[in-house]
């Protein structure tokens, strides 16, 4: 899939943030930073997973700083970054 | 007068013949503004000491200077009631061979007036103090650079370290009175640039919060409280530093207005909030072993109903007369709760130390009603929980949680849960909250604790109480 830089997200309490860019390997690279990375670190990486492969995207660099967001708003957020990446909208 | 008191920190330390090996002491009532701790371990550093044990009432972010001296052998042992910042990062991974030693607030007055705590030079800094060694946490001249208010956490070493050096960064004529630490318990005088920080005193724990969760959260705990059964007049009250148990006093303080009740006394860590009930004559008195802002430091100093008292007079299990015997209503906050209402204020739910003990499990266990207020969550951090990471208040002394998803009552206390459904209140089972919690956030992995003991968690009657490990990374 045709792809350029895009982030969606903030560094609040609570949220995350997500920015995804082209690569040339394959399969979805995801660098996670997150202040429950212990505890959620796994639950977070399949959230991200999930949600990419859904929208149809399975090669990606995914950098994501999470503090202590919500599976709803990991969702939203790789979500968000996806569409402003592909330039697909998926809510029409 | 011959003045043989006054003399610098380097006389101070050579006279009171510390040696390697001993204990020495520090108040911590400028908070997160302290400056004594760091100035007097830099000094034993330097004069080539090893092997101390400092016995502080708390420690903060301010105190990371102490991970080199603990590198370098100068600090080996540590008690306190809590630890933060970079230090309490350090620790919690494994930097001291002994583990700390953590004390609630009463359980180290009482251990150090039992001598189980023994004391061997405190270094107690004031914002006042004459050449006799009359001190104070107030200033008494024009030339005044620092204000903590109470010195109740340093009355107890005061009284029973074998030698005691006062710091002061105002050095006044004699007398210096009222005063807080006697002359009679004073060995040596020091003055130095500064003591603390007075503008820092109310950072740290303490936030006055416009978080509408909080307000919620205290508007919920108010309403605990007027349908207790323990608002009435002459009632007694203490709140923690949470910012919903600071926000909880303003909705109590419109329904004692209506309901034309007073309170007797309020007791603990003082603030600007107490302080103006107090004022307005809502509250007789004032009783004061922390003044946590510098509203409530000056006005210790100017009003006689405004009491100081030492941490074994406020808080001690061993001693009956100590005041949190005869308080009714107490609001205290959690870093978690578990479904057995055991309480952890003092670790992360990360397993590194974040926190402090402070007056919660004496207060908690000795009032007549004792409040938990916290949100379900925190970010994806559960509050209530299956079993505390550590714990610090046992469940059998907490008798109310207050979330804002419903408010949980101790099984033990089935009179209060009545009068709170009397009231309309959303009383809900404590294992709802724990399962709610996790329908929410998924089950969290285990936390990756090693094999080192780094702390103590000792009761308030000097038991053992818990152990924490080392977070491996």
């Amino acid at each position: 899939m045709e792809m350029k830089n895009a982030s969606a997200g903030t560094l609040e309490s609570g949220d995350i943030m997500i920015q995804i860019a082209p690569t040339d390997k394959e399969g979805l690279q995801i660098d996670l930073t997150s202040s429950v990375a212990d505890q959620f670190g796994k639950q977070i990486r399949k959230v991200i997973t999930e949600t990419l492969e859904g929208l149809g995207i399975d090669k990606a660099d995914v950098k994501a700083v999470d503090k202590g967001a919500l599976d709803c708003t990991i969702r939203a957020r790789v979500t968000a970054a996806a569409v402003r990446a592909t330039g697909k909208d998926v809510w029409k | 007068m011959r003045n043989t008191k006054v003399v610098s920190l380097e006389e101070a330390i050579r006279r009171s013949g510390l040696k390697d090996g001993m204990t020495i002491s520090f108040h911590h009532h400028f908070r997160g503004g302290d400056k004594v701790v760091n100035l007097v371990v830099a000094k034993l550093a330097e004069m080539g000491f090893k092997n101390l044990h400092l016995a502080a009432s708390s420690l903060s972010d301010v105190h990371a200077p102490l991970i080199e001296h603990i590198r370098n052998g100068v600090i080996t042992k540590i008690s306190t009631s809590g630890l933060r910042g970079e230090l309490a990062n350090e620790i919690s991974h494994g930097l001291m061979e002994e583990p700390v030693v953590f004390r609630s607030h009463g359980g180290r007055g009482s251990a150090i007036a039992s001598g189980e705590l023994h004391i061997d030079v405190a270094f107690l800094g004031a914002s006042s103090c004459d050449e006799l060694g009359n001190a104070s946490g107030c200033p008494r001249s024009e030339n005044a650079k620092s204000i903590c208010g109470s010195l109740g956490y340093a009355l107890p070493d005061a009284r029973y370290a074998d030698h005691v050096v006062i710091l002061t960064d105002d050095l006044v004529a004699y007398p210096n009175v009222p005063k807080s630490i006697s002359a009679c318990d004073v060995e040596s005088v020091v003055v130095v640039d500064s003591v603390g920080d007075s503008s820092k005193i109310s950072s740290g724990a303490i936030r006055d919060s416009k978080n509408p969760r909080d307000i919620l959260l205290a508007q919920q705990a108010a309403k605990v409280i007027i349908n207790s059964g323990y608002f009435k007049d002459g009632f007694s009250i203490q709140t923690g530093t949470g910012g919903a148990s600071l926000a909880a006093v303003k909705f109590i303080r419109e329904s004692m207005i209506e309901k034309g009740i007073k309170a007797s006394f309020a007791l603990g860590g003082i603030t600007a909030h107490m302080v103006k009930l107090h004022e307005e004559g809502l509250i007789g008195r004032l009783i004061d072993v922390q003044s946590f802002d510098k509203v409530a430091a000056e006005s210790i100093a100017h009003d006689q109903l405004h009491q100081e008292v030492s941490s074994v007079e406020y808080a001690s299990a061993e001693h009956e007369g100590s005041a949190v015997h005869a308080l009714d209503i107490v609001i205290l906050s959690a870093l978690e709760v578990d479904v057995n209402f055991n309480v952890n204020v003092l670790v992360g739910s990360d397993g590194i130390i974040r926190g402090a003990i402070g007056g919660h499990p004496d207060t908690a266990e000795d009032s007549a009603l004792s409040i938990i207020v916290c949100p379900l969550l925190r970010g994806r951090i559960p509050c209530v929980v299956p079993k505390v990471t550590t714990l610090i208040t046992p469940g059998k002394g907490v008798d109310v949680v207050v979330t804002e998803y419903g408010i949980a009552v101790n099984p033990l206390r089935p009179e209060i849960a009545g009068r709170l459904k009397a009231a309309g209140l959303k009383v809900v089972d404590i294992h709802d909250l724990a399962a709610k919690a996790t329908s929410i956030i998924g089950e969290p992995d285990a936390l990756p604790f090693g094999d080192k003991v780094v702390g103590i968690v000792m009761d308030r009657h000097g038991k053992v109480l818990d152990q924490i490990r080392n977070i491996v990374k």
